[in-house]
């Protein structure tokens, strides 16, 4: 106990021995605050080009070293043109007779000044052109479809080649597939139905790994935790819920009590009842986006905030601590990248389950 | 305006904390009872720690928004 309080104020009196020493530039402390903060916002939007980094050069100008991606829009008709034109956001870019800005990673069309009105709640007047550019998320979705096209086409084909026997990648993808065909598709849809399900479930379970893990890597990619993007793969599961629900499923869900009681019985029951049952309906697929999208969402901004931790600290103890926690925070991400997708595809198969049910037991109700 | 929300952020992580806690130690004490069902024991603790966390995400982005 002792020797823990010595450490604490040991530590305490070196944070704040390293406060003094920077006292001249307390405000420069705030403005890298300021700056973490901005990095972190700026890293959990979408963006128009990728960034691997940036630093402040010996004349003070800073560089930022990464590739630009084409900017798609439409504004009273077609502009094309490279985001390097921004300069991430500190110059204009000019397409036609048309100047836009990015602020905060959107673009906005302005004058040839450049300037932005804003209202009173400090949002952008200005008009936003339809974008359809190929920002970050897309250049991911697009090369993680690619990706698992060509790694599972090959692995199907080698199986034919070796007599379906997994090789090379095939030994350490096959469990995982065998995994989710038997522990999550077959134990929740049933023996009967699964198979139409289970190539909605792998994509599904693969998309989310393969993009979650990006999602760890330098490039600061941050697709899954895009609400829009957790949105549409929700949606998909509700869909395929709801249109290959059998008649039982509907029948559940309007008539819950079924025939155990006579109909002036279930009239006032059902005025709460049915509405209950609609609003899971809406419920479930919510849920399974919320949960995907503050999933990544948070565990980005939690090892984001521990590396920002570092250069603020600029010490001896502070900085190995939140680099140790940032690497221990990395390791559980990777955990959860694997938890996200599998619970995603465990929940969507469990819907699938309770859509295609059929009841052959009605009577023992 | 800040305050409140830490503390409802605080909260909320005491109450996830707590529901996973007992999901988790309640698996524990199940699978010691019948470690030959650990498979199923470990899929329903995630599927319902999943639930809770989600319901607590969505908690926590009501206190950091609005």
């Amino acid at each position: 106990m002792a020797k823990i309080l010595f450490l604490l104020a040991l530590m305490t009196s070196f944070t704040g021995f390293g406060k003094e020493a920077n006292a001249e530039v307390a405000e420069e402390g705030k403005d890298i605050k300021t700056e973490i903060d901005a990095y972190i916002q700026h890293h959990l939007k979408d963006a128009h080009d990728f960034t691997l980094f940036s630093y402040t050069d010996g004349e003070g100008n800073k560089k930022h070293v990464g590739f630009p991606l084409p900017v798609i829009l439409w504004d009273e008709g077609l502009h094309f043109f490279s985001s390097s034109k921004f300069h991430h956001g500190e110059t204009l870019a000019q397409s036609g007779d048309k100047y836009y800005k990015l602020y905060h990673s959107k673009i906005y069309r302005t004058d040839a000044e450049g300037t932005i009105n804003y209202d009173a709640d400090h949002h952008p007047t200005n008009i936003k052109p339809l974008d359809f550019s190929m920002t970050k998320s897309v250049v991911m979705i697009i090369f993680t479809g690619l990706l698992m096209f060509w790694l599972f086409r090959s692995l199907a084909r080698s199986y034919n080649k070796n007599d379906g026997i997994a090789t090379g990648a095939g030994r350490f993808f096959e469990p995982v597939i065998l995994y989710i065909r038997d522990d999550i598709a077959r134990s929740n849809i049933g023996e009967k139905r699964y198979e139409k399900y289970m190539p909605f479930l792998l994509t599904i379970f693969f998309f989310i790994w393969f993009l979650n893990m990006f999602g760890l890597t330098p490039f600061g990619v941050n697709v899954t935790g895009n609400i829009a993007i957790t949105t549409a793969l929700a949606v998909l599961t509700f869909l395929i819920t709801n249109f290959t629900g059998t008649k039982d499923y509907w029948k559940h869900l309007f008539d819950p009590l079924g025939d155990s009681m006579p109909w002036y019985g279930k009239l006032p029951l059902y005025v709460i009842l049915i509405p209950i049952e609609l609003l899971g309906l809406f419920i479930k697929p919510f849920s399974l986006l919320i949960r995907l999208y503050a999933n990544m969402q948070a565990g980005h901004i939690v090892i984001m905030s521990l590396i920002g931790l570092m250069f603020i600290f600029k010490n001896w103890i502070g900085s190995p601590l939140s680099f140790g926690l940032a690497f221990a925070i990395s390791l559980i991400e990777i955990l959860v990248a694997l938890l996200q997708a599998y619970i995603f595809t465990m929940l969507s198969a469990l819907y699938f389950g309770f859509a295609s049910e059929e009841h052959e037991h009605a009577e023992a109700h | 305006m800040t305050i409140p929300r830490i503390v409802g952020a605080g909260l909320i992580v005491i109450g996830v904390g707590v529901g996973i806690g007992r999901i988790g130690g309640q698996a524990m004490e199940a699978i010691a009872r019948q470690p030959e069902a650990y498979g199923k024991i470990q899929t329903a603790m995630l599927i319902v720690a999943a639930l809770i966390e989600g319901i607590g995400f969505a908690a926590l982005f009501a206190t950091a928004e609005a």
